[in-house]
Formats: C-alpha cells, structure tokens, sequence
C-alpha cells in the first residue's frame, strides 16, 4: 500500500481535529496498522461533530421518529411523509452557520444548495424552502441584554454586513433554482454577532413508489459521478464546522464552498430525468465530507462496499491528490449506482443536460470503501469504521442556570402607564417583531405557481399539491431567549409553536424535523442545555403526536468561548385536507366577531410576573431579563389544535393568527394589516398588570375571527376540547381600539400601527449603512 | 390553438406557464427544447421566465445564440406570436425582437410582489380581452426589470401604441412609487411593430388561478387564444 510522505504526529493529528483516543481506535478498526495520510483524512471528516454526531447521538435516541405516516424517518438523506393519494414528501432543516459567519452570500447559497440536494437525491423536486435565521443586534437595544454586553456600532454595522450577505445568497441561490421561498423566521440578540445561524429547510414531493435511497447494490454494479467537477473548495469545511471559532477563523475563509444554483438547477433535472430510466439503483449527494461520505455511506447502507479510481473523478484544477479529492466539499455533485450493462440510458440523460456523468469505480461484495489512485490502492477502510463503529460519546452533563434574576427586578414598576399605544408601536417596530418584508421580497415565494400563503402573513407557508386537493403547510420556529432561562420548556415551546402555525392554516401536523444549534459539546452545561432540550422536544412531539424525522446537530457555535443561546428550530409539517379552505391570518371583514381561543386558564399575577421576563416587552420596552419562559399544558395545546382544525374544516371561522411575540396586542394588529381592518376590544384585567394583559406572552392562544352568528357553534366547538373561547370585540374598518376593563389604553389607526412594522428592517439597516464584505 | 413553451437550460417558469396554458385555458401545448429549431407547428410560442444558462453573462445573451431562438426569430417574422414573460422579455429584447433592454432594478436587489399594471393599448393580440385603462394584478420576481431604451425609440414605442402595460396604483394612476424597479416610463411591457412580439415583466401564469389569490393574468392567455382564433379564421377564408 502507498502512504503518504507526512508523517502522523500530535500536530497533525490536532489538525485533522483527532484526539490521541481516537487515533488508537483508527489504528485498532484498521487491524493494528497506521493509516495513511488520506485515510486519516477520511476518519478526520467522517468522525467530525458535523458527520458522526459524536456527541448527540445517545440523545438523539430519545426523539420520537415513527407514525403511520412515516415512510422514512433520521439517517437518510431526508425524512419522508405520507400525505396521501399516492405522494409522499421528503423535508429536513440543516444548518450552515460556520461558513455563513466566514463567508455570508456563499455560505448561505451552498446552505440551501446542499438541503435541496438532499431532497431530490431521495427522487422528490423541492417545492418549497424556508429558512430560520439569527443575527446580532442590527439597532442600537435598550437596557442591559445579557452577554455579551452593550453591541458596539462595529458590531451592528458587521451584523448588517452578515444579515445583508446571507439574505442575497439565499436569495441568489433559490430564485435561480427555482423553488419558492416561503419565509420562515429572522430573530436577533447579542449572543449571535460572533455566530449567526443559517438553518434552511426545504420540502419536496415525490410519488410514494418512486422514491430513491443513498444505497449501493449489486456487485459489479458502475459507481457514477455526476455534476459539477471537483476542485479544492471546502476542504475539511465538516472539521472546521466542529470547531469554535477564534480570531484566525477568517483565514478559514478558503474552507468555504462556492455555489452556482444554475449548475443545481441542471443536476435536478438531469437526475429526475435519470431516475425515470429505472437504470438507477441508488444515488447520494455529495455535501458535507464530499465524496468520501457519500462512497462509505452507499456502501454502509447497502451492506456492500464501493471501489473508487482518483483518476476518472472530473477534476477543475490540476495536481490534486486524493486526499483533496476525497476531501473536498465542491457543490453540485451526486454518486449514483446504476445497473450494470444500462449506464448508457444514465449518460444520455446528462449529456443533454450538459454534466458530467462518469463512471469511477463499482460496487464490490466487501463492506469496504476503497480508494485507488494511479491504480494503487491509497484507502483502504471497512465502511462501518467510518459509520457505526465511529467514536460516540455520553459527554458529561452539568445543570446550568442563567445569570439573570429569577423574579421581576425592583425598579421596575409596571401599571402607571394610562396609555400603550406607543409601546405597541416601539414593539411592532422592534428586530424580532418587525416585518421581515425587506428579506422576504428578496426571495421568488411564486415560482411553481402553487403558493396559496406566501411570506409576511404569518409566521408560516400553504402550497397547493397540483393535481391534489390537498395542500401543504409548513412553519419553523424557535425562541432561543426561553430555551435560554430553561432549554427542555424553550424546546417544547418551539415544537408547539411551529405545529400551532400549522394548525392555524387549517392543516394537521404529521411531521417535524429539528436543526440543533449549540455551543461546544465537550462544556457539561452546554451538553446539559443539549440532553433538556431533546428532553422537551420529545415530550412535546409525543405529546403532539408529531414523528421527527431527521434534522441536523450544530455545535461548536462559540466565538471566543462565548456561545450562543441554545436554539432548537423545529420545521414543521401538516396536511390541508381541502387546499381551498386554507385560512389565513387576517381580519377578512368589518362587523365581524374577534374571539380569543386559549387552552389554559391565565396564570396568577405571580407567574405572570415570573413570566413576563422573557417577552419581547421586557426585552424592547424595559432592557431587562429574568425568569422562566410561559408554561406549556402539552395536553391543553393539542387540544387547542385539533379544535383549531376542527372550526376551520366546519367553515366556522374567517381567519386565525398564533398569538406569540408581542403578546394579545401585537396578534390583534398583525392580524389587521394585510387588508386594514382593525379592531374594537375589551378585555379586562383580572387583577393583572395592564401589561401582563397586553403583552404577555402565554402560551396555547390563538386570535380568530367570525361570522357573528358562528361563536355560539365556536363556543361548543372548544367547549368539547376542553378548551376556552372568549370573544374579546369585533372587526372594524381603519383602527384598532383596546380597552381594559373600559378604559381605553391603545388607540391608533392600522395605518400608523403597519408603517411602524412594515418599513421598519428596512430603515434599521439604512440607518447604519453596512459596510461590503470583500 | 397550439402552444409551445421554450425550455432553456435554467428556465424556472416553463412547467408554471405549461400547467396555466393546459389546465387553465385548456388549449394544447408542447415544450420546445433550446437545442432544436422545429416549433412543431405550434401557433403560439411562451418564452417563459427563469435564468436562461445561469444569466451569469448580461441576462439572455447566451439565449438569443440557441438553436430555437433562431426558428422564433423567422416565426416572429411571419407574424407569428410570441410571449415573453420575464426572462423571456429578457431574451426577446436581447435578440432585436424587441428594442430597448432590462438593466439590474434601481434598487440593486431581487423583488418578488404582486404590482399593478395598467392596460396601455388593448388593441393588441395580448391585450384584446381587457379594455385600455383596466388595471390588472399580477406579480413580478426579477433581478432585471428596469427597461431602458433611447429617446428616440421611447417616442416610436408611445407614438405607435406599443408600450402595452405600465406599473401603477392599483387605481390606474402612472407614479414613482407604484414603479417597482426604476423602468423608464413605468414600462412593464411592450410588443413590436407588428404586435405579435409581448414581452412583459410580471408574470401572468402566476396570477391565473383563484387559489394563487388573483385570475387578472388570464386575459392575457385569453386574448392570444381570441387573436389566434380570429387569425385562424382569416386564414381559412
């Protein structure tokens, strides 16, 4: 066997991000022999956090992954659900955080490049995509946020930078694609100025008997490269994506891939068009740990091995080695297995696309990868080495409490207030709150013609099936200040969230995927932070009765030992029954009943003091944190959306908005913007604080509105749910007016109130004008 | 009345316009491959959106090069009609069928919205079922759509009737906000001398189905069915 020259010392392997430990596993799985220099490269990537998941795997375990619906659940390319009438759709979330902080417009084009991969490597064409973004502050807060302290003008005028990069390569990447984007979600606090994260989902669909698995068969069979050509990009991008980030990161920037959509957009068509031969037997994108991962993988998952020859790989520079061939992370590429003796039905399809499709080696009947170079063997390695037999780690827990106080802080005096409606407008007007339209107009929502709700109305999206009378809607959701204060209850509220937007659009949740995104793994409070927060998405997908069906891990979101908020964003998906009767967040007319549906009862004033810490008032309006997040009833929440669904399929209601950040007062006004129709309300205070009343935060409500002579029937509707309906007013033309307990504490017209929200990203980011990223 | 829909490499809007020509207006229809030159006797032909070979280059300059290009262009010629929409007005006005061109939005970014465009000559074979004056919705998704040409063609293109649409209120006022990407005029679309060559921005097979929340792009597809109907008529006699 021919070795590399360099020889295999601490440094190297420190370099290749190997412990001492697992060194000697590599050497006892490889029979006792060294490894060369290319295999420890290939354990280097396909043992890194990004590839194995190491640290997460033993908890991972706990997540509920089957349902009647689900057809392919975590460890594929993509979940896949059955929806009915013989289709079946494929979805996941995956991050690309690590090289959106180096290189924000190519680390987020190659981050959705490399999630609409994995879908129609599985047969399905991508018909939506969403993303969950988080950035550092983009205006100057108020108050004392936690830490890291006070954001400096460099930092916000680097977050504009980030923000403004990321946007334009999701948006270079899709529009050109072709998939529509419908939104999702764009939250910012100080913990993400050294860490931004970029999640995308995308979902496709794909006929439930024709779908297409990451697996290698039949002995012999030719092993097919296809799509674009190697070149040296991304090298160990998956090792560096295990690391924390440190003030020499910029020179990582070579480790970032480059996308070109058009070349993704030739590679779907070519590769459906491929599959429709049956000539294909299994087939895998190359993303993270580029062609290594996909050869040990097929090989893995089909119980057989594949040979691969470094000189027939397409190659756009010269003189790389192996190692940078297996190594490296170029976009745009696929491994297929065709069967053997109709190769040439596989090549027609892609010549007339204009890629390549060459063959570079076979499947053989030993479980093993091997790698030749010049016909000589250079790798050599059992396949389960790199997969099952991988280091997995139960890595040390610690509780861990945030440093904020645990009940209201003194000086702050709620009450003296007569008047909200400033308050109202500083908060529709605030980053997390405001409309994300200057994002979202930057994104194609329309392509494919099947968008029924697009960005901006709600927090989710509704697309039509063609075809079908059914629809799909999809939401992402996360809020990582509550996961913050207590991760398991943050983790539950993010599930229940994403699944009430869902309910909300009248469709039933029948699958959710998770993009993890912590700090570094090897800290026990961070691994803590990670074992609550699948402790809470397990109870509450269980719960809910929601499969998750893959996902992504990222960890090691730390610059300078300073991690991010632990943020679970859940992605998830429902079925519409009847696409027509998708309903939609706003106000439809005047005269007509606004009613409060709500799963609990209102805490006292003692938890809603605890409570009110962790909303967006407290943050925006008083500069403050403390307590714990809203408490979640699991039980009352799916009560709350089996009637949601229930009132919408009956033709009860006209609209429903998911009542969240911001509280009661922000829901009534998102809810009058889209066709400005405000509205009249009373509420009474109930010895609460006017405050608590308008912008608190609980958990399990939903604003509707009706046919005044429907909320008898909606009364009976949630009384049979065990849950509550009030009616708190009616609609009315141009204004919103909110009384409590009679007296009025916000009046304004839908116009005043929307040029606050809607404008107000826009004039964040013109105020401090982003400096180019070179 | 028969329709091809071009398929470049990177079209995106190729299935949409198809899916609104077949299950909408329930005409017959044919995608065009852009390495052949036969039009399979079709009697209309959509130049759909997309980015046509990546539009790395100016948008639609590797696309008036292709085989089918060259087989529109006779097509055209002969009076056929052609539609471009989007991408397609893109390649239209790169390969002379239309003059003037589409440079980057005044804004410098992608905008995807509905907008308003008001009816500017409804004497057009793309035009006829609306009346002039009527305001449609339809959405625009573009990178490109600021049309730019030279005084002189701008007062040949009012003069002669062939600025088809322009961007405005929604009640038919022609304004500077209503403009979405800088066009000269408010231009959103405009047709050849002989008025058998549209290309136009917003795209009309997005807003053609109830479910998509506006039907405003169907008159567009409707009036080519009545022109090629009345064209066909003419012919038999």
């Amino acid at each position: 066997m021919s070795t590399a020259t360099l020889a295999i010392t601490p440094e190297v392997l420190r370099g290749h991000g190997l412990t001492a430990e697992e060194y000697a596993r590599i050497k006892s799985l490889l029979g006792g022999r060294e490894p060369t220099l290319t295999e420890l490269g290939i354990f280097s990537v396909m043992w890194s956090e990004h590839c194995s998941y190491k640290s997460s795997r033993v908890h991972l375990k706990r997540l509920p992954t089957r349902s009647r619906r689900v057809l392919q659940g975590p460890g594929e390319n993509a979940g896949i659900v059955d929806i009915g009438d013989g289709w079946a759709c494929a979805f996941k979330i995956e991050s690309h955080n690590h090289p959106s902080f180096i290189e924000p417009f190519q680390g987020a084009t190659t981050g959705v490049g490399g999630i609409l991969r994995d879908i129609f490597t599985m047969g399905a064409r991508p018909v939506a995509v969403m993303d969950s973004l988080r950035f550092g502050p983009i205006s100057a807060g108020v108050g004392r946020a936690p830490s890291p302290a006070n954001s400096h003008r460099e930092d916000i005028r680097r977050n504009h930078s980030i923000l403004e990069g990321v946007v334009s390569g999701i948006a270079s990447y899709g529009n050109c694609f072709g998939v529509p984007n419908l939104g999702g979600e764009t939250k910012f606090e100080p913990c993400y100025s050294g860490n931004p994260l970029v999640n995308a989902f995308a979902l496709g669909l794909v006929r439930k008997d024709q779908i297409f698995y990451g697996k290698a068969a039949g002995e012999g069979n030719p092993v097919i490269y296809v799509g674009a050509k190697t070149g040296r990009d991304g090298i160990h991008g998956a090792t560096m994506a295990s690391e924390e980030f440190s003030e020499e990161s910029e020179a990582k920037r070579p480790n970032v891939q480059v996308g070109d959509p058009f070349l993704e957009k030739l590679l779907l068509e070519a590769c459906l068009e491929a599959m429709q031969t049956g000539a294909i037997i299994g087939i895998q994108d190359m993303g993270a740990a580029g062609l290594t991962c996909s050869t040990c993988e097929m090989g893995a998952r089909g119980h057989v091995g594949i040979e691969i020859e470094m000189d027939r790989v397409p190659q756009r520079e010269t003189g790389m080695s192996a190692y940078e061939i297996l190594l490296s992370e170029s976009q745009e590429r696929m491994l297929l297995v065709a069967q053997k003796g109709r190769e040439q039905e596989v090549y027609r399809v892609f010549r007339k696309w204009g890629l390549d499709a060459v063959e570079v080696g076979k499947v053989i009947s030993e479980n093993r990868m091997r790698v030749l170079e010049h016909g000589k063997v250079v790798a050599e390695i059992p396949n389960t080495a790199l997969t099952d037999d991988a280091p997995v780690y139960q890595r040390p827990l610690k509780r861990w409490e945030p440093p904020v106080p645990g009940g209201m802080p003194d000086h702050i005096k709620l009450g003296s207030k007569a008047d909200f409606t400033d308050d109202l407008k500083r908060l529709l007007g605030s980053p997390n709150i405001c409309s994300k339209r200057w994002i979202y107009q930057q994104y194609d929502s329309m392509v494919q013609t099947n968008t029924v709700e697009g960005p901006g109305a709600g927090d989710g999206g509704v697309i039509r099936i063609k075809g079908s009378q059914r629809g799909l809607s999809m939401a992402l959701d996360g809020n990582s200040r509550w996961c913050y204060l207590d991760p398991k209850l943050g983790a539950m509220h993010a599930v229940a969230e994403a699944a009430r937007n869902v309910a909300c659009s009248g469709a039933t949740s029948v699958g959710a995927t998770n993009c993890l995104n912590f700090g570094n793994p090897e800290k026990p409070q961070i691994m803590w932070q990670f074992s609550q927060a699948i402790d809470g998405i397990t109870k509450a997908c269980e719960e809910l009765e929601i499969p998750i069906t893959g996902g992504n891990v990222s960890f090691y979101n730390e610059t300078l030992g300073e991690a991010i908020y632990p943020t679970p964003v859940l992605g998830v998906v429902g079925i519409l029954e009847d696409v027509g009767k998708a309903t939609f967040p706003h106000f439809r007319e005047p005269g007509h009943a606004v009613v409060l549906l709500r799963g609990s009862e209102p805490g006292d004033a003692t938890d809603a003091e605890v409570e009110f810490g962790s909303s967006e008032y407290a943050k925006e309006i008083l500069g403050e944190l403390w307590g714990f997040p809203p408490a979640l009833e699991l039980e009352k929440e799916a009560a709350l959306q089996k009637a949601i669904v229930e009132l919408i399929e009956a033709g009860l209601i006209d609209s429903a908005h998911d009542c969240s950040e911001g509280g009661l007062a922000v829901a009534l006004a998102r809810a009058s913007f889209a066709k400005s129709i405000g509205c009249s309300i009373e509420l009474s205070a109930n010895d609460l604080a006017p405050e608590f009343v308008l912008f608190g935060e609980d958990a399990s409500r939903i604003v509707i509105s009706c046919d005044p002579g429907n909320v008898a029937r909606i009364k009976q509707v949630a009384q049979k749910h065990g849950i509550f309906a009030d009616q708190l007013g009616e609609t009315v033309p141009e204004t919103i007016d909110i009384r409590l307990d009679g007296r009025m504490v916000i009046s304004a017209t839908v116009s005043e109130l929307n040029d606050e929200h809607e404008g107000a990203l826009e004039r964040m980011l013109r105020s401090e004008p982003a400096v180019m990223a070179d | 009345m028969k329709f091809g829909v071009l398929i470049f490499p990177g079209s995106n809007c190729d299935h949409d316009a198809y899916w609104a020509i077949e299950q909408v207006l329930k005409q017959p229809v044919t995608f065009l491959w852009h390495e052949s030159h036969e039009l399979e006797n079709c009697d209309a032909i959509i130049v759909p959106g997309g980015f046509a070979y990546g539009d790395y280059l100016r948008t639609g300059a590797i696309a008036k090069f292709s085989p089918v290009m060259q087989s529109v262009r006779k097509f055209a010629d002969k009076g056929g009609l052609v539609l471009g929409i989007c991408n397609g007005f893109q390649i239209l006005c790169e390969s002379g069928l239309l003059p003037g061109a589409l440079m980057r939005n005044a804004g410098l970014k992608y905008v995807c919205k509905p907008v308003h465009v008001q009816v500017e000559n409804a004497d057009t074979p793309f035009t006829n079922a609306n009346r002039t004056g009527d305001v449609l919705r339809i959405p625009i998704g573009h990178m490109e759509g600021n049309y730019f040409c030279d005084e002189t063609t701008l007062q040949e293109l009012r003069r002669d009737g062939r600025v088809v649409f322009r961007y405005s209120s929604p009640s038919g006022e022609i304004t500077q906000e209503a403009n979405p990407n800088g066009s000269l005029d408010n231009i959103a679309g405009i047709c050849s001398p002989g008025r058998n060559v549209l290309g136009m921005m917003p795209h009309p097979e997005r807003a053609s189905e109830p479910s998509l929340g506006c039907t405003d792009g169907v008159k567009i597809f409707e009036s080519m069915v009545r022109a090629g109907v009345s064209a066909g008529a003419l012919a038999a006699k």
